[in-house]
């Protein structure tokens, strides 16, 4: 909210004043246009509050609402409302204790987080994976790649008043809950990475069953499709709502769909590759509009593409270990941390101590499906990170609301929030 | 802490065989149409949807009427972590809610504070709110939250309406908490291994 | 050496402290006093262009001697290039430094959470609140080393305190001028806050 414009409120109570320690104060209110200067139109405009328990919020998400009638003047989100701490938990915790951390944040693509975070700690450490590994994680990230869209389209769907698509999208989660079961014991809170490998080798009938998946999934995608993409209500409430230009999304630091629905060909995967991405096929879908339905083209695009990536990794898939071969990241088979005296201490030092890391920093960013997750860690050379700062995707495309909001209806103000993809988990941390 | 349990008789209030057949009418309507309010936060409130979902259909339970407003729900159920800027909300919202109400706390953030033992988290919702049923996990699948679901109407189904002060509001303390201070700092003492993993380095 | 670390010794000389490449990443260490000009040069230089900001952040080491950094990720997207700079504060004096949010609009809620979470002030910002915690957070900034995991006080005043708070501590200072401007505040409330009290609960343990 910069203050361009000269009006200001002056509230007749005597407020906590500015002391040298900058703590709160009143905050000049710039004059949306249109407005008269003068302050007394004693209620034409509404103070409305919306959340932090609201169906519509998707989260505890709290958003106090300037109203001129049905007119959004000024939205102010409130967060914090999940803040649990997560950064002052890791300095608590050695780098694979804090991998089912990650499972917590974005708990709605849960193995992308753990992929992330045993790049970044790999890229402290130094250690390079192993090329299954590498094709594994590919798997993991589009997987959840997949099941992010489908929770957005869903509750999108319900926030904009078509049911049925929530619960088609809900079972196609089912089926990849299912293969994350098969593979991780948990169908949410995975825990997938290790810190230089994998938790486990993927079971016997995964590659089928996720084949069969990748087979089938497009049917949904079409159906949810023909549903919602042609349909006048649909259209006429995201068409030219919540409008974000190319400059505007750059400068608000927004990522992922966010930021391609706006026009901006941006793309970790594709500029700042990782994970071998640039030796797959596919296409990054780019918005032209930048508005609530630009953004849900690109999302329903995306999961298609995620598809087509799926396939080509199971394709590729090698053979070989999956766990980087250094007793001193990866802990021995138990038979031989059982019976040979190396194994065992490693073993030990491992659970008791920790791996330690060089001392340094490092940011591994990636391209989540809400937008740019970075993981940032400093390290003093303990087996405990000194700082781990989670760059939080959802939490910087949020602060763009009160930009897209101002001066569309309510309704409007709905399906904007709906738009940004937010999971209140990555944003209050 | 010893509690010597106590029974006593009900003068002029046991109940009869009318009351009891009418108990079991009043009793099996509440336990089969729970509305829930859905108070989901974080994880849980993911698979909680999953459950309401086609796959586990909260509706044969009676409970696929999802009522966002406290003042027509039955049941609260806490679905995530709750930190403490969320709490009077949590407490105003089932201040709104209208008797009978129950509250399930989903998930072992809800239930206990779960993994985060720290400054931002309050260490159970029990510690603000009384809880009825406790449904462990992290989170728990569909069908563990079925499960705490069946135990409710269990409950529900024992109880009567000669129980006094069963069905009352249960308000603050005048030291606006519900439970002492000491018992709340002793519930939230962490346990287990959370004990030894607060070293830092 | 980074060609930006090369720009920026010429260009602004002492101001450019030491520079650290590792792991590909390359580090910038500025000062505090010029943070604008450096940022400002780094986002509109021709060669430069770092029109994208990736991220803001604070550091502070268990070691107390060492100085509390705050961090700033930035990214051009047009040459991809990544720069981290860093501006280190003595954490025994005052912890201030410029905002960035004229120059990358993404910087505010950012700059809100090192504030709300290190206790480091932003000259400049147009909104400079906290954000995660609640406003009138009593307890102090918790991701200092200082900070105990569990928070100071006893678990039965954190949840005292929370669920103790004002009416008005629930609504930021600029809301309540909208709400004022329009005269909607009741009466106690306007009293409450007429003497100063912002969802103080009183009688801290």
């Amino acid at each position: 909210m910069s203050a361009q414009h000269p009006r200001t409120i002056e509230l007749e109570v005597a407020t906590p004043g500015v002391d040298a320690q900058g703590r709160p104060v009143r905050v000049p209110v710039p004059a949306p246009a249109g407005l008269p200067a003068e302050p007394d139109l004693g209620g034409e405009h509404l103070l409305v509050n919306l959340g932090p328990q609201h169906p519509a919020t998707h989260g505890v998400l709290r958003l106090v609402v300037e109203l001129d009638g049905e007119t959004v003047i000024r939205v102010i989100p409130h967060i914090g409302y999940l803040h649990s701490g997560f950064e002052k938990l890791g300095e608590y915790r050695h780098y694979n204790q804090i991998i089912p951390l990650t499972d917590r944040t974005d708990y709605l693509s849960p193995m992308a987080n753990n992929v992330c975070l045993a790049m970044a700690v790999e890229q402290l450490m130094g250690i390079t994976i192993t090329p299954r590994c590498t094709v594994l994680r590919v798997i993991a990230c589009e997987m959840s790649r997949i099941i992010s869209h489908l929770v957005w389209l869903g509750t999108t769907s319900i926030d904009l008043g078509a049911f049925t698509p929530f619960l088609w999208a809900f079972q196609e989660r089912e089926r990849i809950y299912n293969l994350q079961e098969q593979w991780t014991g948990a169908r949410l809170t995975t825990s997938l990475t290790r810190v230089g490998g994998m938790l486990a080798d993927i079971p016997n009938g995964f590659v089928e069953n996720l084949r069969e998946f990748t087979r089938t999934f497009p049917k949904t995608l079409e159906e949810i499709d023909r549903v919602l993409t042609r349909n006048a209500v649909w259209a006429g409430r995201t068409q030219g709502i919540g409008v974000m230009t190319a400059e505007e999304a750059i400068n608000y630091s927004l990522s992922g769909p966010m930021l391609r629905a706006s026009g901006v060909p941006w793309d970790l995967r594709k500029d700042q590759p990782y994970l071998g991405y640039e030796t797959y096929d596919f296409e990054v879908p780019v918005g032209e509009h930048g508005d609530v339905f630009d953004r849900y083209l690109v999302r329903l695009e995306e999961c298609h593409q995620a598809n087509r990536i799926l396939a080509q990794a199971l394709d590729r898939l090698p053979d070989g270990p999956i766990n980087v071969d250094d007793p001193r990241v990866i802990l021995p088979p138990k038979s031989r941390a059982m019976s040979d005296m190396e194994a065992m201490i490693y073993h030990f030092k491992q659970v008791m101590e920790g791996v330690k890391a060089p001392v340094g920093e490092t940011y591994c960013g990636i391209e989540n499906p809400k937008g740019e997750l970075g993981y940032y860690f400093v390290s003093d050379g303990t087996a405990k990170p000194v700082r781990w700062r989670i760059r939080p995707p959802s939490f910087i495309n949020l602060a763009a609301i009160s930009k897209m909001a101002e001066g569309h209806l309510l309704s409007d103000l709905i399906a904007i929030n709906a738009s940004v993809d937010i999971v209140m988990g990555e944003i209050d941390r | 802490m010893k509690r010597v349990l106590e029974t006593k008789e009900i003068a002029g209030e046991s109940p009869n065989w009318l009351l009891t057949r009418f108990d079991d009418l009043v009793n099996w309507a509440r336990a089969n149409s729970l509305w829930p309010m859905p108070f989901g936060t974080a994880c849980c409130a993911i698979e909680f949807m999953a459950t309401a979902a086609s796959r586990y259909d909260l509706a044969r339970f009676g409970m696929e009427r999802q009522s966002f407003s406290p003042r027509q729900a039955d049941v609260l159920i806490c679905a995530g972590r709750l930190p403490f800027k969320l709490a009077p909300v949590i407490r105003r919202i089932y201040d709104q809610m209208p008797q009978p109400k129950w509250v399930i706390s989903m998930g072992a953030c809800a239930s206990s504070g779960g993994i985060f033992d720290n400054y931002a988290m309050v260490q159970g919702i029990d510690t603000i709110v009384p809880v009825d049923v406790y449904v462990p996990g992290c989170p728990p699948r569909p069908e563990g939250l079925l499960y705490g679901i069946l135990l409710l109407h269990k409950k529900i189904k024992g109880e009567s309406l000669v129980i006094p002060g069963l069905r009352d509001e249960q308000s603050l303390g005048p030291t606006g908490l519900r439970l002492p201070p000491r018992e709340i700092d002793e519930l939230s003492e962490p346990f287990g291994n959370s004990v030894h993993q607060t070293r830092s380095a | 050496m980074n060609p930006s670390a090369e720009g920026l010794r010429a260009t602004f000389g002492d101001a450019i402290g030491r520079v650290v490449e590792a792991r590909g990443e390359t580090t910038v260490f500025v000062a505090a006093a010029r943070l604008l000009d450096i940022m400002r040069w780094l986002q509109t230089a021709p060669d430069q262009l770092y029109n994208y900001l990736v991220d803001v952040t604070a550091v502070e080491y268990r070691d107390r001697e060492r100085p509390l950094e705050v961090v700033y990720q930035l990214r051009s997207l047009s040459r991809r290039a990544n720069l981290r700079v860093k501006v280190e504060l003595d954490p025994r004096g005052e912890l201030a430094v410029d905002s960035v949010t004229p120059l990358w609009a993404g910087a505010n809620w950012l700059e809100r959470e090192v504030y709300d979470m290190f206790g480091i002030v932003f000259a400049g910002h147009p909104d400079l609140r906290r954000i995660l915690m609640w406003e009138t957070y009593a307890e102090g900034h918790p991701l200092r080393k200082d900070f105990p995991l569990r928070g100071r006080f006893s678990r039965s005043e954190q949840v005292r305190q929370a669920l103790n708070a004002n009416p008005e501590a629930n609504y930021s200072l600029e809301e309540l001028s909208i709400a004022e401007a329009y005269g909607e505040i009741p009466s106690d409330m306007r009293d409450r806050l007429r003497r100063g009290e912002r969802g103080d609960v009183g009688g801290v343990e």
